[in-house]
């Protein structure tokens, strides 16, 4: 399970990006080309342990001869491309899917679209005040072909009422911006489960379970693992939440170390959170060879009974 | 996958077993319930309870008589095939169809699938080996690997998935009677040479008792003090009365434990200790032999101690002093015994994040995969023998009184005795049930979510009813993760060799409490 099969070397892939010549070996998509020349390229809905599903397009750089920007992490090098990733068309590409994003979506919490934000000057409040939030489940039953236009005077939002439906996850979809990792990871990337899929069109598009029943009801088995690979805080353990609805989260003061999960005997790595001498969070490294970054429900919640134990006399 | 309901007990190794299935593999699984793990199968092969060795026999059977066996590697590595031979021509797919319920079609379909890949692997669990002959189990599937050759080779093996974190690494470190560290003899006398001089006492040259031997000499009076580190017997020994009346009649009982567990309760002194996984450091060992570290993140709480400090403490009020030692320092001691752990500096764990045993020298990469040798010319070692194994039913006998056969296992959200995974609130708990196929429930009159009063030849539980559509007739299954104890009814018949009880093969009646107006009529 851990160790590869002794591969033979790749051959290599010979390109240009943005004026540097390098090879990369065969297979090798242009995100990792432009990661291995130190070229800072923002992603949202790319994730080393998740397939590529495309969806945020934030990504694109210039291909010489392709009518459109091509997305750098899903598209593999081939010889002798020439790549732009810093022009003029990809950087105003960058900004508008960050606006666009940023403009009906609560990023507050997404902390590397803040960096790429500042990066391509986006400015999402250049498109006036916001619409009025949703009312609870009102997104939910937005039906194909229904959709009305906006006037025009507020931009949309998808600001809605947070989804508090059990003890261990919140859904909170005002701040959602569709990248689809939550979907692939409870689907065939990982969990297998399928309790949730993108429904709906357009701007009506959100994830939902099936009839967009509360969590309880759905298929979930509470793995966490769509909210260990949600980028913008949407998808939240509901003890996070609750501590920083309380004012009383703050990572300033976590500390976080690897270590094994002490349930069954696969030998999961767990990273463990903790503030001020207190487990906070249990997640895992995308890059270790058991987990990919993925839990089950005991290893990422099983934690709680090391607070809670009473003292006992000797 | 032989009796091990993966998707459930260990997911994340069945992410794993998934992402083959989608590149293709094919996935057998052989499990008395249609489990979470049999719904991702290619076959699901619903046998009997207890007749996995006539299963594993017909399979051979078919396999020979197909001529599919691996005859290079049997002549070449393993022992007793003949004997083997004689014992597998009476298993036809036919008569296994008679003892194991699975159609002697799909008994042949595993065979041929499983002697013509390329590359097969057998994972087993608990289903295989919770049963009075498990013993008898695990070696009906050794021989199918023998006579395919499917061993000791990348992409092969037999492989049975360890329950609890460090299960493995407690028998690497000679938590078994009869074993040192690095699983070396007690009765090798160079082996205890070694030891002894590293240690400066004498090490007993004969085997200690099995779990199921010290309650028999508890019975007998002859053990009298017990000193219990982190281990719930109360709860999770088969026949829970008997265990407690054995544990009540010691003189003196010592538990070490993160909570006071019903064991706790019952001891004389509570030693309080820290989780070992997230208040402690040192390495534990997965399934797959990987030895990896544990690190302190946060203080145990009140007076809970390392297990270390306590036990050297322990020993010194009784007059030997082992110093102050690490975790890495003991480590350290171990890899200058242990020829298998020697490569495993903390250094190189660190690094390569984990190291699979054996690892003789920190030039050593760990293997990951064993019995490589069987492959070499000349084979190095013994040959690998064949154990000719028959079909031997459950020793609780189902009848007309007892007409249902219970196992019990886990559920995804919860472990074992539940010391753990009760410390959290999981959407998917519903407690403890008594899980009955719609059959079962329809003939004896059971209706979901009513209570019933389960009763086997030792004892009974009143637990709620939960019809199940995964069970087929004839079968019950049950937890041991919550308050009503299901082993006061489950069998102490152990296996002779491992020890291990037959929690899998309980005879059991089921009899509806809320609704006897139904008999009324009649």
């Amino acid at each position: 399970m851990s160790v590869a099969a002794a591969r033979p070397a790749a051959e290599g892939v010979t390109l240009e990006i943005d004026g540097t010549e390098l090879t990369v070996p065969r297979g090798a998509t242009i995100l990792d080309a432009c990661r291995s020349m130190g070229v800072d390229t923002p992603t949202l809905c790319y994730l080393e342990n998740l397939t590529p599903v495309n969806v945020c397009r934030v990504c694109v750089v210039e291909l010489e001869g392709s009518r459109v920007l091509v997305p750098a992490c899903s598209r593999a090098c081939e010889p002798g491309m020439k790549i732009r990733t810093d022009s003029e068309r990809v950087r105003l590409s960058r900004r508008l899917v960050l606006e666009f994003l940023a403009s009906s979506v609560d990023v507050s919490l997404a902390s590397e679209m803040q960096r790429s934000m500042i990066r391509y000057q986006a400015q999402p409040e250049r498109f006036g005040s916001a619409a009025a939030p949703h009312a609870a489940g009102e997104r939910d039953r937005a039906t194909p072909g229904h959709h009305h236009a906006p006037n025009g005077e507020r931009h949309q939002t998808v600001e809605q009422p947070v989804k508090v439906d059990n003890e261990l996850y919140v859904r909170d979809y005002s701040k959602c911006i569709l990248c689809y990792k939550c979907v692939e990871a409870c689907g065939s990337d990982a969990q297998n489960t399928f309790a949730i899929a993108v429904a709906g069109r357009g701007f009506d598009a959100r994830i939902s379970t099936e009839y967009a029943v509360p969590l309880p009801d759905s298929a979930c088995v509470y793995c966490g693992n769509c909210i260990g690979v949600c980028p913008t805080g949407a998808l939240m353990f509901k003890s996070e939440r609750d501590m920083r609805d309380e004012g009383t989260w703050d990572e300033s003061r976590q500390t976080k170390a690897d270590t094994i999960c002490g349930y069954c005997g696969v030998g999961c790595t767990l990273t463990v959170h903790a503030q001020d001498g207190e487990i906070v969070k249990v997640s895992s490294p995308m890059d270790h060879s058991v987990t990919r970054g993925h839990l089950c429900v005991k290893g990422r919640f099983g934690w709680q009974f090391v607070g809670r134990r009473d003292r006992e006399e000797v | 996958m032989w009796g091990s309901n993966a998707r459930e007990t260990h997911p994340i190794f069945f992410h794993h077993v998934l992402k083959g299935v989608r590149a293709g593999a094919r996935l057998y699984v052989v499990d008395p319930r249609r489990t979470g793990t049999a719904q991702w199968a290619d076959r699901w092969l619903g046998l009997n309870v207890g007749t996995d060795v006539a299963l594993a026999n017909a399979m051979a059977h078919e396999i020979l008589k197909s001529g599919l066996e691996n005859r290079e590697f049997i002549d070449r590595a393993t022992s007793g095939f003949e004997e083997y031979r004689a014992c597998v021509e009476q298993y036809t797919p036919e008569r296994a169809q008679e003892l194991t319920g699975v159609p002697a079609a799909l008994i042949r379909e595993a065979a041929h699938s499983y002697a013509t890949s390329e590359r097969a692997m057998i994972c087993w669990t608990l289903g295989i080996t919770e049963h009075h002959n498990g013993v008898d189990n695990v070696l009906s599937l050794i021989n199918l690997a023998l006579l395919t050759g499917h061993v000791g080779r990348y992409g092969c093996g037999l492989n049975p998935l360890r329950g609890q974190n460090n299960v493995q690494g407690g028998g690497d470190m000679g938590a078994i009677p009869d074993r040192l560290p690095g699983f070396q003899h007690v009765a090798d006398d160079a082996a205890r040479a070694k030891f002894e001089s590293a240690w400066g006492t004498r090490v007993p040259n004969i085997p200690g008792w099995r779990l199921n031997e010290m309650f028999d000499a508890m019975g007998r009076g002859e053990l009298r003090t017990l000193y219990v580190v982190g281990e719930n017997p109360v709860a999770s020994e088969a026949d829970r009365s008997h265990a407690e009346h054995a544990l009540s009649a010691l003189d003196h009982i010592v538990v070490q434990d993160l909570f006071l567990t019903d064991t706790a309760k019952m001891a004389h002194v509570v030693l309080p200790a820290a989780a070992g996984w997230c208040e402690t450091e040192g390495t534990v060992t997965s399934s797959e032999r990987r030895v990896q570290r544990v690190r302190k993140i946060v203080d145990p709480p009140g007076e809970a101690r390392d297990d270390i400090e306590i036990i050297c403490d322990v020993a010194r009020r009784l007059g030997h002093d082992f110093g102050r030692p690490t975790a890495e320092h003991l480590w350290d001691e171990l890899r200058a015994l242990s020829p298998m752990h020697a490569g495993m500096s903390y250094r190189r764990l660190e690094e390569l994040g984990g190291l699979q045993w054996p690892c003789y020298d920190e030039s050593h990469p760990g293997e990951p995969f064993l019995h490589a040798r069987l492959w070499e010319t000349p084979v190095r070692g013994p040959r690998a023998p064949f154990h000719p194994v028959e079909d031997d039913a459950p020793v609780d006998l189902v009848n007309d009184e007892y007409p249902l056969t219970l196992s019990t296992g886990r559920r995804l959200d919860s472990f074992n005795t539940g010391v753990q995974s009760g410390g959290y609130t999981s959407p998917l708990r519903r407690g403890e049930t008594i899980d009955v196929s719609p059959e079962d429930a329809v003939r004896y009159g059971l209706r979901d979510g009513e209570d019933a009063r389960v009763e086997s030849r030792r004892g009974a539980v009143v637990v709620p009813i939960r019809i199940d559509p995964t069970l087929r007739a004839g079968n019950a299954f049950m937890t041991f993760h919550f308050d009503a104890p299901s082993n006061v009814l489950t069998i102490e018949a152990n296996d002779p060799k491992s020890g291990t009880a037959e929690f899998k093969a309980s005879a059991v009646r089921i009899q509806p409490l809320t609704h006897s107006l139904a008999a009324a009529g009649g």
